[in-house]
């Protein structure tokens, strides 16, 4: 299976808003699921990534709960992180602390939103393209290479133009609709290593319609890298919004990391160093997408013995 | 082979043609008057705005039916011309792209292409090597994970607002003018840093993780191992292997100058750079249709192109493309 990079189109770790998507499918051999788990608690990777992310996703459920602030009481402006305000306020006031815990939630929706949404458009053309191949894979492989041409920053203007309030819901389908040519790319290329494959010759020639084939067959093949594509989508998507909301086109009704990052350099927190307001919001974002990253590769690894340490 | 390339430029075409038509209406569906919004820039009496709209208006051609409009950009696309700018009024479209494309191209080219080497060579050096394995990569997951606004705040924070090291905004220190001299070259290189070091930063990670892992598939690979029972030393058992993982790899970096073109919008914005970003973004807050149609257009060209680059590499470097062409010829 090494080979798969022989497919005219390889998956492109480049092309992946975060690359480093693996490159080979797992041995198809059956494996037992206490394997998994067994590689799965050496795993240090693993194990770290999913500890740290635990305690983004503990912060992100129970912080609004535990801060001792609400996002819109007022306070003295730009004070400085103190016991009483543990990451300071901003220029309006408002507890830095009590935004950003608020502000992990949103990113986590989007995230969610984004990377479901990605995946499951994605994998339909994938596998669509993949398996039928011929006239059909290349109409697709063109609306995938016309999707990647359109500015998705102007379409974004232009939606949001007509809607009254941006919300999350808005934000996560429009990224989800808006990045999935990647994961169509490389599903496409794994499908079509696969679709030649024995078993799935028989199993056409048993009759079975294509997208039992494709379900029952093909995909079963390739769920550790479908899983661990969902995990890297999940990760950019909230990237992504990030960069949309610091740009000022995220959600209009919510505090997001991003509008954090977004409204501390409208109100020139750099030239007035209140690097409270923008330093911790980046930080919590770096934090809960690398170890995801981490988790990612430690999952990676598992799946893919080849991967492992020597 | 001819045939290949005939279903290939067939669809490359086509795909131009709806790129460049959804490209079209993507501005055209924006709420709002783009000559109302440039005329609301001065102060008119009531009489003289109505005669100046509708002059401005038969001007750029925005009172005709949407159907119109589009034949005239075909037209005027084929015969090589992108139109007047609206926001920047009397200013060609081509003139703006212009003057805006060297900025683009010296900010991001340098920044990929340096990423991509030094990424690919330390993911390289990193895969199957314990010690630098749980150094490197660490770091270039946190470096892939930074999220990019935010580096591009705590970098001039730090370099620019707190240790005065670069400045942080523009092209060019404001009292100077465009001149081919050496304050003003310094100067450039001065405002270039910045932003430059932030796209560094974020593409490097990507780069080297993707290569460690194709690296490690590569020496797993039968042929790596052939070649080391055949007593070849470590060191080109691994120039073979990253010979071979560089093919993925170099794909990605042709998409990735292929939308070069296109600007970065978040790095021209956060360090107000006037490159093609920032002008895309000025002429969506101005609605400049004809502006955002022209850099569309080279956005399209550039995408195609390197995909186009990408197949034709393909087929030149690896053998086995050539083979599943024929082999799956369907």
């Amino acid at each position: 299976m090494s080979d798969v990079t022989a497919s005219p189109e390889a998956p492109e770790p480049a092309m992946a808003p975060l690359p480093g998507v693996p490159v080979a499918l797992p041995p198809a051999a059956s494996r037992h699921r206490s394997d998994l788990v067994y590689y799965g608690l050496r795993n240090r990777k693993l194990v770290v990534g999913l500890a740290v992310e635990a305690l983004f996703v503990l912060a992100a459920l129970f912080g609004p709960v535990i801060s001792p602030d609400n996002t819109t009481a007022y306070y003295l402006p730009h004070l400085a992180p103190s016991a009483q305000h543990w990451l300071g306020t901003d220029y309006f006031g408002h507890d830095v602390f009590a935004q950003l815990v608020v502000g992990l939630r949103e990113s986590y929706l989007v995230g969610a939103l984004g990377a479901l949404c990605a995946a499951f458009t994605g994998m339909a053309l994938g596998f669509t393209a993949g398996y039928r191949g011929g006239l059909l894979d290349e109409v697709l492989q063109m609306i995938t290479n016309i999707m990647v041409m359109i500015p998705s920053l102007v379409l974004l203007v232009v939606i949001g133009a007509y809607l009254k309030t941006r919300g999350i819901l808005f934000e996560g389908v429009f990224i989800g609709l808006t990045t999935w040519p990647w994961v169509a790319r490389a599903v496409r290329a794994q499908t079509f290593t696969l679709r030649s494959r024995d078993f799935v010759d028989l199993a056409r020639l048993s009759g079975r319609r294509a997208h039992s084939i494709v379900i029952r067959d093909i995909a079963p093949n390739m769920a550790s890298y479908l899983f661990l594509v969902v995990v890297l989508l999940f990760g950019s998507s909230m990237l992504l919004a990030a960069s949309y909301d610091f740009l000022g086109l995220g959600p209009t009704n919510v505090i997001s990391l991003g509008t954090m990052m977004n409204q501390s350099t409208q109100w020139s927190a750099l030239q007035l160093h209140v690097w409270w307001w923008f330093v911790p919001p980046g930080l919590v974002l770096t934090g809960m997408v690398a170890a995801l990253l981490v988790a990612n590769v430690g999952l990676d690894e598992i799946f893919n013995p080849r991967l492992r340490e020597q | 082979m001819r045939r290949y390339l005939t279903r290939k430029l067939i669809t490359y075409l086509l795909a131009f043609f709806v790129g460049a038509t959804i490209d079209w209406g993507i501005p055209h569906l924006m709420p709002g008057d783009p000559v109302q919004l440039f005329l609301s820039k001065f102060d008119l009496e009531p009489g003289g705005y109505g005669a100046l709209y509708k002059t401005m208006a038969q001007a750029f051609g925005t009172n005709l039916p949407l159907w119109d409009q589009y034949w005239h950009f075909w037209d005027g696309l084929l015969h090589g011309s992108l139109g007047v700018s609206i926001y920047a009024f009397p200013d060609q479209v081509t003139t703006l792209i212009f003057s805006a494309i060297p900025y683009t191209l010296a900010l991001l080219v340098p920044a990929i292409v340096l990423s991509y080497l030094l990424g690919n060579r330390l993911g390289a050096a990193a895969a199957r090597r314990k010690l630098l394995d749980n150094t490197l990569l660490p770091a270039g997951y946190i470096f892939q994970a930074i999220p990019y606004p935010w580096l591009a705040l705590v970098l001039p924070y730090l370099l620019g607002e707190v240790w005065h090291v670069f400045p942080i905004s523009g092209a060019y220190d404001e009292g100077l003018l465009p001149a081919f001299s050496w304050t003003f070259i310094a100067s450039l290189i001065d405002h270039w840093f910045l932003p430059f070091l932030t796209v560094f930063i974020v593409s490097l990670g990507g780069w080297a993780i993707g290569m460690r892992n194709l690296v490690i598939y590569e020496l797993e690979n039968d042929s790596s191992r052939y070649l080391r029972a055949l007593g070849g030393s470590e060191r080109l058992i691994r120039r073979y292997a990253y010979r071979n993982a560089s093919l993925p790899q170099l794909s990605g970096l042709a998409l990735q100058l292929g939308v070069v073109v296109g600007g970065n919008i978040v790095t021209e914005i956060a360090f107000r750079y006037p490159g093609l970003g920032l002008l895309i973004y000025n002429a969506i807050t101005d609605e400049d249709y004809f502006l955002l149609q022209g850099i569309f257009i080279f956005i399209v060209i550039g995408v195609l192109l390197a995909n186009f680059i990408i197949d034709l590499v393909y087929i030149s470097v690896d053998p086995r493309t050539r083979l599943s062409m024929q082999g799956a010829a369907s």
